[in-house]
């Protein structure tokens, strides 16, 4: 799928000390371009600097950064998950089919979580029962889910979800603090724990740094790797209940082309996209970024589809420098 | 005999008869030749932009900026062409080429300069490419009316009963069949997918491959920018919007490895085909639209399951040991 390089892979500088190396490396880099897009914005336009914009701002990037936490592992491994957004597709529509049939809240949530992990599993039965490659995998099932969600919704769409349930994607559980914000905070310290302070963890790294030497020292790496799509798909069905709250409405186009701005995110926040390098915290800081431009430049009236400029730029740029910077360190020496 | 029953190429061939059969069985029209002619007019952009992806996915590589390459190249040449109606067709068409190879070089560059993965360069460039278009155009649309009457007819006019647009499919198909069977750059894009180090040693410079790739898959999205235009005769942002992973997913259906240096000119141009010949028939056997999505991912899906024997390494049967004995 990707290049290795000719002289074999780079290994990466940190297995088990992410912290440490994290103060010094790619995550002081995100931080200071989040801090200087920052201060641009709150020069840029006078209603930035404000509790109540600050937290609708979460709510351009929550959905997506839920899932790239899951997209980072499974990247960290060496694989991709291309199907991320027509999952949320599909499960909303299955979500609005249940409501058709009179579901409450409770069971339309369980519905949305329940169809994003067997998505999750689908793709990750085919990619480790059948020893396919997940790039192409995923751009089958990623046409499958969507094309099922068209196959039930037609032209039409799902409208009249309950009050309560439009909570998860509104409300506000601190009073300016969003309910969104509060279940990433919380879900990005569960999934920091598992890739850095736990055995799981690091076989995901010893998988994308070399899967055969870690299946020869006993790591179980086509288990891991089916429960790491399920984790996508899990993540991907929890957006699914976001963001058909948020918007109240189910259409088969939804979450058109989050998977690429997802991945947007992984690769800024400094995840290998060979495998085996990466950790949460650049994950993070990246969706920040995305968040803070995003927002930013919607505050100064720019259209999405010039935004898209910035985060392209902002994906290559970000990632050219420190290559830039040691060639031309290597040139001087 | 036996080679050519194991040709991925002639059971890919047999499938798009088989549908082809098939629905002839209860619409007998759908086989008439203008019916058929129609299919392959309709499937010849898909076609050329296969052939520019495989020549890049045999890099081991990826281009996921094409269709955004198109819809920016072919913003482009519209307005250019509103602008200044008198400026002669074929100028502009070469001018597509080398804005097209251009954007494509741009990827090519950082690939091979700044050792930037291409999925991730691809992936920048396309919102760059995409939000260009917005840019350059102010969001406004080109519509038929402010094309020149020769700008929408090129295309549409035929030679020998077949439409222009197919020819170009024609002969991009030979030259992309001379260029990867008669000449050392043609062999140095599957030397470099089979093996990147042996190739190094071999005097290939795999950088400098790589950004050829890319610069030819990036002159085939400009030239197919000129043509979707003056077929669909509107230019807008949304101009084949999404349409890169069709793009690849034609590739694997004809066969071409993601994993690099696997896959042949014909076995691209069959897969965009078998894309084409299954949306055509879907309408005419009162499938709704709605199911073409569903269809061709299941396709695919069944695409690579039935390929995946073909491709197995010698070094999954070695972990396959490993597995048993542990």
């Amino acid at each position: 799928m990707t290049d290795i390089p000719a002289n074999g892979r780079r290994l990466p500088d940190r297995l088990d000390q992410p912290l440490k190396s994290a103060l010094m490396s790619w995550e002081s880099l995100l931080v200071l371009v989040a801090l200087g897009i920052f201060i641009a914005n709150s020069f840029a336009s006078p209603y930035f600097l404000n509790a109540w914009s600050l937290s609708d701002l979460t709510f351009n990037f929550t959905e997506k950064a839920l899932i790239a936490l899951a997209m980072a592992l499974v990247i960290i491994t060496g694989e991709i998950d291309l199907s991320v957004a027509s999952i949320i597709a599909l499960a909303s529509t299955l979500m609005g089919l249940a409501l058709q049939y009179g579901a409450d809240t409770p069971m339309l949530v369980a519905v949305g979580i329940g169809v994003g992990i067997l998505c999750g599993a689908f793709n990750g039965f085919l990619v480790t029962g059948l020893k396919l490659p997940s790039i192409v995998v995923t751009i089958g099932t990623m046409s499958l889910f969507r094309g099922i969600a068209y196959i039930v919704l037609g032209d039409q769409s799902f409208k009249g979800y309950p009050k309560d349930f439009a909570w998860f994607g509104q409300g506000y559980v601190f009073w300016v603090i969003s309910f969104e914000l509060v279940l990433f905070v919380v879900a990005a310290i569960i999934f920091y724990v598992l890739l850095h302070h736990t055995v799981f963890g690091r076989r995901i790294f010893a998988i994308g740094n070399n899967a055969v030497a870690a299946q020869f020292s006993g790591v179980r790496v086509d288990r891991i790797k089916f429960v790491l799509f399920c984790l996508t798909g899990l993540m991907s069905g929890i957006a699914a209940v976001l963001l058909t709250a948020r918007l109240g409405s189910t259409r088969p186009s939804i979450a058109q082309g989050f998977e690429l701005e997802v991945i947007t995110m992984v690769v800024l926040g400094g995840v290998s996209i060979l495998g085996g390098a990466g950790s949460i915290i650049g994950v993070v800081l990246a969706a920040l970024i995305i968040g803070l431009v995003t927002f930013g430049l919607g505050l100064l009236n720019v259209p999405g589809i010039v935004m898209s400029i910035f985060t392209g730029s902002l994906l290559i740029v970000v990632i050219a420098l420190p290559i830039l910077w040691r060639m031309w360190k290597e040139r001087r020496a | 005999m036996n080679r050519l029953m194991k040709s991925r190429e002639i059971w890919l061939a047999l499938a798009i008869l088989a549908v082809i059969v098939l629905v002839t069985l209860r619409f007998p029209r759908f086989s008439q030749p203008h019916n058929l002619l129609t299919i392959l007019n309709d499937t010849s952009i898909l076609m050329m932009l296969a052939l520019g992806q495989m020549v890049v996915i045999l890099t081991r590589s990826i281009d996921l900026s094409m269709a955004s390459n198109l819809a920016l190249t072919g913003m482009i040449v519209a307005m250019v062409n509103a602008a200044f109606p008198m400026i002669p067709i074929p100028l502009l068409i070469a001018g597509c080429i080398v804005v097209g190879g251009a954007l494509g070089a741009f990827n090519g560059v950082l690939v091979w300069r700044l050792d930037i993965p291409p999925i991730v360069v691809t992936l920048g460039t396309l919102t760059i490419f995409r939000g260009l278009v917005f840019v350059i155009s102010g969001g406004a649309w080109v519509n038929a009316a402010q094309m020149s009457p020769d700008f929408i007819q090129l295309q549409r006019g035929s030679l020998l009963g077949v439409p222009n647009l197919t020819w170009f499919a024609v002969a991009l198909a030979i030259l992309f069949y001379l260029l990867m069977t008669r000449t050392p750059l043609g062999r140095s894009f599957y030397a470099i997918g089979v093996n990147p180090t042996a190739s190094v040693y071999t005097g290939i410079n795999v950088g400098r491959t790589k950004f050829l790739a890319f610069a030819i898959s990036g002159a085939v999205s400009g030239l197919c920018g000129y043509l979707w235009i003056s077929r669909y005769v509107i230019a807008s942002v949304e101009v084949a919007s999404g349409y890169e992973l069709t793009i690849i997913a034609a590739c694997v259906i004809g066969g071409v490895s993601i994993a690099g240096g696997i896959g042949s000119v014909a076995g691209a141009l069959l897969g965009a085909l078998f894309l084409g010949v299954v949306n055509n028939a879907l309408p005419v056997i009162g499938v709704s639209p709605f199911w073409q999505m569903a269809i061709s991912g299941a396709a695919i899906l069944l695409a690579v399951v039935l390929n995946a024997r073909g491709e197995r390494s010698k070094g999954r049967v070695i972990l396959k040991k490993a597995e048993g004995a542990a």
